[in-house]
């Protein structure tokens, strides 16, 4: 093992997060496809997708995104802007404060309905 | 004041071993020794057989490089107390990763120094130096590049980077800082060559930006910030 610090934990959350969303990408291409095979069948597993369980699982999913986005933002800025790269912890510290920012709140917006009726 | 350390090395003698195995040992030593004086005092006192390089011992020769408590840095600059050793606290001590184990903490540095090679690390100019002095540089000039001259070569950086582990072919971020030097240098001829060689697919833009090779090069050099420059010198300059 290598002890690494922000940014080899920040690079494999968004290796992680990345290949996270693809194999999303891939199940969200399957379950639409049932629609060809009739509305019911499309409809059940829209109502599985209702259960509490998988509205974690969404939250979870707008997180992956959140994180893939602000960090890959992140990423971009080091490749095209000279200073980034002596402003590395702040960039780190601004990108891990953003996301929160914006995924807690998203949480409570996407949860309270389903737990909290 | 001279305290009992312990210290878990990681062994491997290819002759004996079929895996490489910790061992662990408990040294005196001061909180001002440097961790190549605890390997010392083992190899010299309790095991022949620790097989490790150093040259130098003062932080000028690339050879100690290793990873202490799973970070790459140079055995002869680090402190037992930087360590926490005389604290109580277990010192580890490895080889290097992304490299060949030959024997304990001595890996196969040949792949690095060819990768090395192949950005030609030398002043590449096709005009005859003026007869009469040397290639004129500003002071400005010489700035620029003022902070990749400082590499010596230890490997800790490469040895750090998730890319370099996975790829065998990369050609690293050690090498990307010895053609970053030639790269900026206004006396050099050799940039595009160079720059071609590391646009290929083994080259910079295999760099994800971790940091580890900023935080494990002994000689502080900015590593990603080089590797950026030369990414930019590309994407700006086509
Ligand atoms: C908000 C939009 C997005 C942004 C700003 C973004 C940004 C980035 C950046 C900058 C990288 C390069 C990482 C590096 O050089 O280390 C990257 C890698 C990647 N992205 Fe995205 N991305 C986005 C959306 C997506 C989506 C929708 C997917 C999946 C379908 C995805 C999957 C991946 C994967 C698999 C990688 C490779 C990870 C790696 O090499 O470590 N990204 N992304
Ligand atoms: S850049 Fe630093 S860590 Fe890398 S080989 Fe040179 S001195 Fe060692
Ligand atoms: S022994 Fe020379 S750098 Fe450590």
């Amino acid at each position: 093992m290598y002890r690494g610090q922000s940014g080899m934990w920040l690079w494999i959350l968004h290796r992680l997060t990345g290949v996270g969303i693809l194999g999303f990408l891939f199940l969200h291409i399957a379950d639409t496809y049932l629609v060809g095979f009739g509305a019911d069948y499309y409809n059940e597993l829209l109502f599985l997708y209702k259960n509490p369980p998988f509205r974690v699982l969404e939250w979870v999913l707008v997180g992956a995104v959140l994180y893939h986005g602000f960090n890959g933002i992140r990423l971009i800025l080091m490749d095209f802007w000279d200073k980034a790269v002596d402003h590395h912890k702040t960039l780190v510290q601004i990108t891990v404060v953003a996301f929160f920012v914006v995924w807690l709140p998203a949480g409570f917006f996407m949860l309270k309905p389903v737990f909290f009726k | 004041m001279a305290t009992q350390v312990t210290v878990k090395i990681l062994r491997y003698d290819p002759e004996k071993d079929k895996k490489a195995h910790f061992e662990t040992y408990t040294v005196e030593a001061d909180p001002l020794d440097r961790i190549l004086d605890v390997l010392n005092s083992i190899k010299w006192y309790q095991d022949g057989s620790l097989t490790y390089r150093r040259s130098c011992a003062h932080g000028v020769c690339g050879s100690d490089a290793m990873r202490i408590n799973g970070r790459n840095r140079l055995a002869c600059k680090v402190l037992v107390r930087d360590v926490g050793g005389d604290a109580g606290k277990k010192i580890q001590i490895e080889p290097m990763l992304g490299f060949r184990i030959l024997r304990d903490l001595v890996v196969d540095m040949d792949p690095f120094f060819e990768k090395y090679k192949s950005i030609k690390p030398y002043l590449i100019n096709y005009e005859d130096a003026p007869a009469s002095s040397e290639r004129y540089q500003s002071a400005e000039d010489r700035e620029i590049f003022d902070e990749t001259t400082k590499c010596i070569l230890c490997g800790a950086c490469s040895g750090s980077c998730p890319p370099y582990w996975a790829g065998p072919d990369f050609v690293g971020p050690a090498a990307i800082v010895n053609a970053h030097r030639f790269i900026f240098d206004s006396r050099d001829q050799g940039a595009a060559e160079r720059l071609s060689i590391l646009g290929e697919g083994e080259g910079v833009f295999r760099c994800r930006t971790v940091y580890n090779c900023t935080d494990a090069c002994p000689r502080n050099i900015p590593v990603t910030k080089a590797i950026e420059q030369i990414r930019r010198a590309m994407l700006y300059n086509r």
